[in-house]
């Protein structure tokens, strides 16, 4: 039976180290694995790093990627979830003409019941926020589309997991020794 | 002004490499990396520096070095073109997990990304191939780089390190300190054992009526060819070599069946996939050892030991993975065995070798028809080394040739380039061999092909006199390809003839003592005179030219359906 595709999120804790986006990088698209969405930050603990990598693979590969991942150096740890495992969530920006926001009122209602956060207005544009999963802020786009959407952007998915990450035992026990 | 307990970043380099018990580098030096060649003058009495001809010599030797020696070796070069001639270097020793330390100069940290004279981006060129990279561009950090890169290089799974350093970092002062590195937070290199499985697996292997073991490189690099010989011994299992874990145990050992793999042995092969234990040690199931892993050892239950745990199930399923450091695992696995012997078994092997001695081995090694083989000269080099040197293979049929029939009674004996194949590796790495144990025979068997890949570090060997023994079979071919080309492309010999120059007047320029071989009646004699020989000599023996290696899996094929001719 063939392996079934599925989102999976790899989430890594790492040393800040500039060329570690390479490694990994490099780890993926030498197995032709598209990258869905990145996005680093630092982490809970001071001076660890945290990627969120979302994938479209098989659980096989996925598994054989995190234990290439996990064996860079940097790395500390590395795991693999599935959306059902993680809390995750997206945000997007829409820069909207001024104009539209005072002439369409129906615009207002669309951005009331979406939730939609004002973030900026000025008299040439105005630029509101959501953060939710894919489909609201992609629900939030088309809606919009038709009043001139100036600019539009998606950040990667960021996520936590519901699982207790031990990150700080695994520091602990290398201290200890 | 310079305070007294302030030195160079140049001069750090250098101090830094004697605090790791480094007396031997390899290199070429260039603009970028001057100050530490100006430093490397000032301390030649404690360090010495061999210039190759070109800079993946100094790769492959540092290569060479490594793997006769056990230590780190050491590469060094300058930006740009210097350092991207290591990369292939590099890359063979990412693949083979050799640790080596290979140091690039780079231009100024102001000019970094101004696309300066020789400014090559070699931290993102060797990130895919190595075990971790650092671009040092303050003079601060290179005491702690250095250690650390030690440490990465030849813990765990050994591997290649690189560490860049601009040119502004080698003229800078530090106050030098330095503090060897025992670990780094975020690497374990060696995973802790699973005890829990090892009961298991002796349980299994207890059981079996057919087990068989494959050992890799991972017991030479683990220094585990003791405990493996007890274990092969107290179990009585029927054990064969990848071609890095060759040497490993004696050749002769009456249990040691053989080599698997694309050109191994036919029993061997045939018999994966009749085992019902496959005990694999410290070896990657590379695709030439497998051939198709959709029918590769299916029936057998797998015990895995390995320390590289990005290794296990990567191409074969484990049912029972041991994962940790094979010298530990195995001492516990043997005390958890019962004695044992296999012999019936074993002579379904000895059958086998039977059918490939008629079929192939006779042919090789003691032909019948005019033209010399390459079997007949490794058995002849056999003769007069006695078993007892180191063998430095390139890539090709000879390689395939001398890793079947060479005989080993020690390890870290068979030097070849395995997972990258490369071509050119053989010369360079002999010369890194010969200095990383310098009391023994050091023989290059090389084809006419790749010796003339690297064939200017004669230079390097003319310079400093080491004395290696380099074979040349010499088939006037790229032997290997237009093996293929006449087994699959029917016979359409595309680029694989070559004209050769005349290789013995070559060596008399470096001045290296050189003889040709034509006739069988000649080939002993001119074996025993350059085994005798107490400096570097040059042996080219003109071999048939159109013999074909087997017995051959052809690629992509089972080890079942493994070719006798
Ligand atoms: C650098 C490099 N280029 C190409 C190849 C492909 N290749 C593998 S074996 C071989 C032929 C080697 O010929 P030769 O050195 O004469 O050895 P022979 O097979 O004749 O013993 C070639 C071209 C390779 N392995 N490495
Ligand atoms: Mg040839």
């Amino acid at each position: 039976m063939k392996e079934k595709k599925k989102t999976y999120t790899i989430s890594l804790y790492s040393e800040n180290n500039v060329g570690l986006l390479n490694r990994v990088s490099a780890i993926l698209l030498k197995r032709h694995i598209n990258i869905e969405s990145f996005s680093t930050s630092p982490s809970e603990i001071e001076h660890v790093f945290r990627f969120v990598i979302v994938v479209e693979v098989t659980e096989s590969k996925v598994k054989k990627v995190v234990q290439q991942i996990e064996k860079q150096i940097d790395v500390i740890k590395a795991f693999y979830h599935t959306d059902e495992e993680t809390i995750f969530q997206e945000s997007a920006l829409y820069k909207v003409k001024s104009s539209s926001l005072f002439e369409e009122r129906h615009i207002q209602n669309i951005i009331k019941k979406s939730q939609a956060k004002i973030v900026t207005v000025s008299p040439e544009f105005f630029v509101i926020e959501i953060t939710g999963f894919r489909h609201e802020t992609e629900n939030l786009r088309s809606q919009l589309e038709p009043y001139g959407l100036m600019q539009f952007v998606r950040s990667g998915r960021i996520s936590v997991t519901k699982e207790k990450m031990n990150i700080t035992e695994i520091l602990n026990k290398f201290n200890e020794k | 002004m310079k305070t007294n307990n302030k030195i160079s970043g140049a001069e750090a380099v250098i101090k830094c490499l004697l605090h790791e018990g480094v007396d031997l580098i390899y290199g070429y030096p260039g603009g970028a990396i001057m100050p530490v060649y100006d430093e490397l003058y000032k301390y030649q009495d404690k360090l010495n520096h061999i210039l190759t001809r070109h800079e993946q010599g100094a790769t492959h030797a540092a290569q060479g070095y490594a793997r006769t020696s056990g230590k780190v070796g050491v590469a060094i070069a300058t930006s740009g073109p210097g350092a991207t001639n290591l990369v292939t270097g590099i890359a063979d020793a990412q693949i083979d997990s050799t640790p080596i330390v290979c140091i690039t100069g780079q231009v100024s940290s102001k000019l970094l990304g101004s696309d300066a004279f020789q400014e090559t981006d070699i931290i993102g060129i060797s990130t895919p191939v190595t075990k971790w990279n650092y671009q040092i561009t303050r003079a601060e950090e290179i005491p702690e780089i250095f250690a650390k890169a030690f440490y990465i290089a030849k813990t765990g799974r050994p591997g290649p390190v690189l560490i860049d350093i601009t040119k502004d970092a080698q003229f800078n002062d530090l106050i030098f300190n330095y503090k060897k590195c025992y670990g780094i937070r975020s690497y374990v290199p060696k995973p802790k054992l699973d005890l829990s499985q090892i009961k298991e697996a002796a349980k299994i292997i207890n059981e079996a009526k057919k087990p068989f073991i494959v050992y890799g490189q991972g017991v030479i690099l683990g220094n585990a060819e003791k405990e493996l010989r007890s274990f092969i011994e107290k179990t009585g299992i029927p054990s064969a070599w990848t071609i890095l874990g060759l040497s490993a145990m004696p050749t002769e050992h009456p249990l040691n069946v053989g080599m698997v793999g694309m050109h191994g042995n036919y029993g061997p092969n045939v018999l994966t996939n009749e085992c019902d234990v496959l005990i694999a040690i410290g070896m990657r199931f590379d695709d030439r050892v497998t051939g198709d892993l959709n029918t590769y050892a299916k029936q057998a239950k797998i015990i895995h030991l390995e320390i590289d745990p990005a290794e296990i199930n990567k191409n074969v399923y484990a049912h029972y993975p041991i994962l940790g450091d094979c010298k530990e695992s195995l001492k516990i696995l043997t005390s958890k065995v019962s004695k044992n012997n296999h012999d019936e078994w074993l002579v379904s092997f000895e059958k086998k070798m039977k059918i490939e001695i008629d079929a192939v081995i006779k042919n090789d090694t003691k032909p019948v028809k005019k033209g010399l083989t390459m079997g007949e000269v490794i058995v002849s080099i056999n003769k007069y080394t006695k078993g007892d040197a180191v063998i430095v293979t390139d890539v090709g049929q000879h390689q395939m040739v001398a890793c079947r029939y060479a005989k080993f009674v020690r390890s870290k004996s068979n030097i070849t380039s395995g997972g990258l194949g490369t071509m050119g590796f053989a010369l360079p790495a002999a010369i890194g061999a010969k200095m990383g144990a310098p009391n023994r025979e050091v023989v290059a068997v090389i084809g006419d092909g790749g010796y003339q890949m690297t064939i200017q570090e004669l230079g390097t060997i003319f310079q400093t006199g080491v004395a290696v023994k380099i074979v040349v079979l010499n088939n006037d071919y790229l032997g290997m390809v237009r093996q293929w080309q006449q087994l699959f492309f029917d016979k359409r010999y595309a680029s694989t003839e070559m004209i050769n120059p005349d290789f013995v007047t070559i060596s008399k320029g470096y001045n290296i003592e050189a003889e040709r071989v034509n006739e069988r009646e000649n080939l002993n004699n001119a074996v025993e005179k350059m085994i005798l020989s107490k400096k570097p000599y040059f042996l080219e023996v003109c071999v048939e030219k159109e013999d074909n290696v087997f017995p051959m899996i052809p690629s992509g094929s089972s080890v079942s359906d493994i070719r006798l001719k």
